[in-house]
């Protein structure tokens, strides 16, 4: 992964609440291997019509959506499966951040690694996001900061292990394997506890 | 110094012994996973990972896995093969083959005497047991807290770390007590109760929680019961929802093939009669409702949330005070195509689907053939087992026969027509009373329009060609 540190884009509005990963990409899309090229059916069925026609008035279909990489939701987002096909999707259509009121617990651990930044922030500030689609912020992941559209600057949490990952570029897994001797500890020493 | 000792939840019971390394400020806990269910949808990229790094799979003994959302429902051919959905359903499913041979996994296969739905197949193994951390590439992991486990759907990279580890980098969630008093009244069933809890507390009123449902309704359920109100804790956004385990739970399990027997069995006992939440352990969250007012419930939008009872009528946006949730409302109304304020019984049908890890198990197809007998369905229905032993189990009681006298069509299991990966499927505009858990817009087909129910709801909907209340079914 290519570590993260600042990301500057225009944003793009997807206003809608308990926006589900079924939307994000439906399960039809699941029947992969491998996880390249997912983006082209990303948000499928509210941007194409029968037939892979694109839907002209989907917001990721209009030209002022090219080259984005900030997506902003409605509250909830992610809800639903766990399916990482959703960030790869997400990734894959050159988004880095979505900022919402809130995210989905497992869509958010996806998310976190894919190198998709989850930007939740307070009310005002999503309010403000919504009614300026396609205003240029920037997510300072080092400063745990967003400008919001008007100046203001917002915080947003993240876990500070799933920001070193993402400032570093490293994933959690050489982690997890580096803990092979408290692993083989616990195996060994641990009564039988199921 | 018994009295020292403060009171712990059963997560907290549960999370303590399974901690390989607390959490810091820095760096989450390293949890410890008992058993790892694997399906073939969410594994092939984690395998992958494996063959790149050049990593074993650490704990073979504690993995376990099926192929079942992927998997056709209908028989083998003459030819003694299935026919799949497509080829990608068929190289998916070929792949996890591939993937557990390679790795030395326990695979059930298609057509096997133990294959089934991976939230079914487990419990059914006597895998799944009290106290155990359980995950799965699937968010309806949740089904297996309903036996004492703290139980949770993962993505892909954690499905590979563990794999390669048999640990989770995790932070530890909040608590919510659901405390459930009362009894459920004739004809209401435990999906009625879940769909009665995540309308009360919302489609993301669990996020960042782990859920325990408790109280004396919870205490009537019986296994498959139980497993159906855990299932759908995702549904609320809470990623585990767990039961106590009590007699229910292991009389369920006594002599099932993968449950401790003889000595073992006794000392396991032993340790799961002590994982119940102890009194006064403080949950970070708590709510109550009363079984016994509540009623048969179906929902009218496209989230689960959206649910009402089913002698309601759909509901107006105007009423709405919430601007967000009045314009969910009118979005969700727009797709289901219904009118705010009519009632919703009487709502016409085009298909029923009862199956899905919800509600596929023997209990399940029992109460749909409860209220489908001596019936004509008046529209496609598609009946799928859980299981292969599901399966056996219905037709040993001749419920394959009633649901076929019905004019039901009787399946393989599999996950079917409620991910609609498997060309089981509903069609544009169409809609389908469905035992399944998830209401999302295109759920079972594009296009297509899901009112999730109990099966004794969704079969007297079959029988009347329309949304109806299954206690009346066979009144004229």
């Amino acid at each position: 992964m290519e570590p993260i540190r600042i990301i500057r884009s225009r944003t793009v509005v997807v206003a809608k609440d308990n926006i589900d990963t079924d939307q994000i990409i439906p399960a039809r899309f699941l029947k992969v291997t491998d996880k390249k090229g997912l983006g082209k059916v990303l948000f499928s069925d509210w941007r194409y019509a029968d037939g892979g026609v694109p839907r002209p008035e989907f917001v990721l279909n209009q030209p002022a959506a090219q080259g984005c990489h900030i997506l902003v939701a409605g509250d909830n987002f992610g809800c639903g499966s766990s399916r990482e096909h959703a960030p790869w999707a997400l990734v894959d259509a050159g988004f880095q951040a979505v900022v919402s009121t809130s995210i989905a617990d497992i869509f958010k651990n996806n998310a976190l690694k894919n190198g998709l930044v989850p930007v939740v922030v307070d009310r005002a500030s999503h309010a403000a996001f919504i009614a300026s689609p396609g205003t240029e912020v920037e997510v300072d992941l080092e400063a745990r900061t967003i400008t919001v559209p008007g100046g203001a600057k917002a915080t947003f949490p993240i876990d500070g292990f799933a920001r070193y990952c993402l400032l570093n570029g490293v994933d959690e897994l050489g982690y997890l394997i580096s803990q092979e001797e408290s692993i083989a500890r616990y195996e060994k020493d641990a009564p039988s506890r199921s | 110094m018994e009295a020292n000792i403060k009171p712990r939840t059963l997560f907290e019971k549960i999370w303590d012994t399974h901690v390989v390394k607390p959490e810091t400020a820095d760096t989450p806990a390293v949890l410890y996973i008992d058993l790892h269910l694997v399906h073939e949808v969410t594994s092939p990229q984690a395998f992958s990972i494996l063959r790149e790094r050049g990593l074993k799979l650490r704990r073979p003994e504690r993995t376990l896995s099926t192929m079942d959302h992927s998997t056709p429902t209908t028989p083998r051919g003459a030819d003694g093969r299935y026919v799949y959905g497509d080829a990608q359903c068929e190289a998916q499913v070929a792949q996890l083959s591939r993937n557990t041979a390679d790795f030395g996994i326990e695979l059930h296969q298609l057509g096997g005497s133990a294959h089934g739905i991976v939230h079914v197949m487990g419990p059914e193994l006597g895998a799944t047991q009290p106290g155990m951390t359980v995950v799965c590439g699937d968010s309806h992991t949740a089904t297996h807290g309903a036996f004492g486990a703290l139980a949770f759907g993962i993505g892909t990279s954690e499905v590979g770390y563990v794999l390669a580890t048999q640990c989770l980098l995790q932070r530890r969630p909040r608590t919510l007590l659901v405390k459930v008093d009362g009894r459920l009244g004739a004809g209401v069933s435990a999906k009625d109760l879940i769909l009665a809890i995540i309308a009360k507390l919302g489609v993301g009123g669990g996020t960042g929680y782990v859920a325990e449902y408790a109280g004396p309704a919870i205490r009537a359920l019986s296994m498959d019961e139980r497993m159906t109100v855990s299932n759908m804790s995702i549904e609320m956004g809470a990623r585990a929802g767990t039961i106590a385990p009590d007699d229910t739970t292991y009389q369920y399990l006594a002599g099932r093939p993968k449950a401790p027997s003889g000595k073992a069995w006794d000392a396991a006992l032993a340790r799961w009669r002590r994982l119940a939440t102890d009194e006064g352990a403080r949950f970070d969250r708590e709510v109550s409702l009363d079984a016994s007012t509540l009623e048969p419930m179906i929902t009218w939008g496209t989230n689960p949330a959206q649910a009402i009872p089913v002698t309601g009528a759909v509901p107006d946006p105007a009423q709405a005070a919430d601007p967000g949730a009045r314009a969910s409302m009118e979005s969700a109304l727009r797709y289901m195509a219904l009118t705010p304020g009519k009632p919703i019984m009487g709502q016409p049908v085009d298909v029923v689907f009862i199956g899905s890890c919800t509600n596929s198990r023997i209990g399940d197809l029992r109460e749909a053939a409860r209220i489908m007998r001596g019936h004509k369905v008046r529209l496609r229905t598609l009946v799928v087992p859980g299981s292969a032993a599901v399966k056996k189990a219905a037709e040993a009681e001749g419920l394959d026969e009633v649901f076929r006298e019905a004019g039901a069509e009787w399946r393989e299991p599999g996950c079917s027509m409620c991910i609609a990966m498997n060309g089981d499927q509903i069609g544009r505009g169409q809609y389908c009373v469905s035992t399944s858990n998830r209401n999302f817009e295109g759920r079972q087909g594009a296009g297509g329009r899901t009112l999730l129910a109990s099966p004794a709801t969704a079969a007297a909907s079959a029988v009347a060609g329309k949304v109806a209340d299954p206690r009346r079914t066979g009144e004229a």
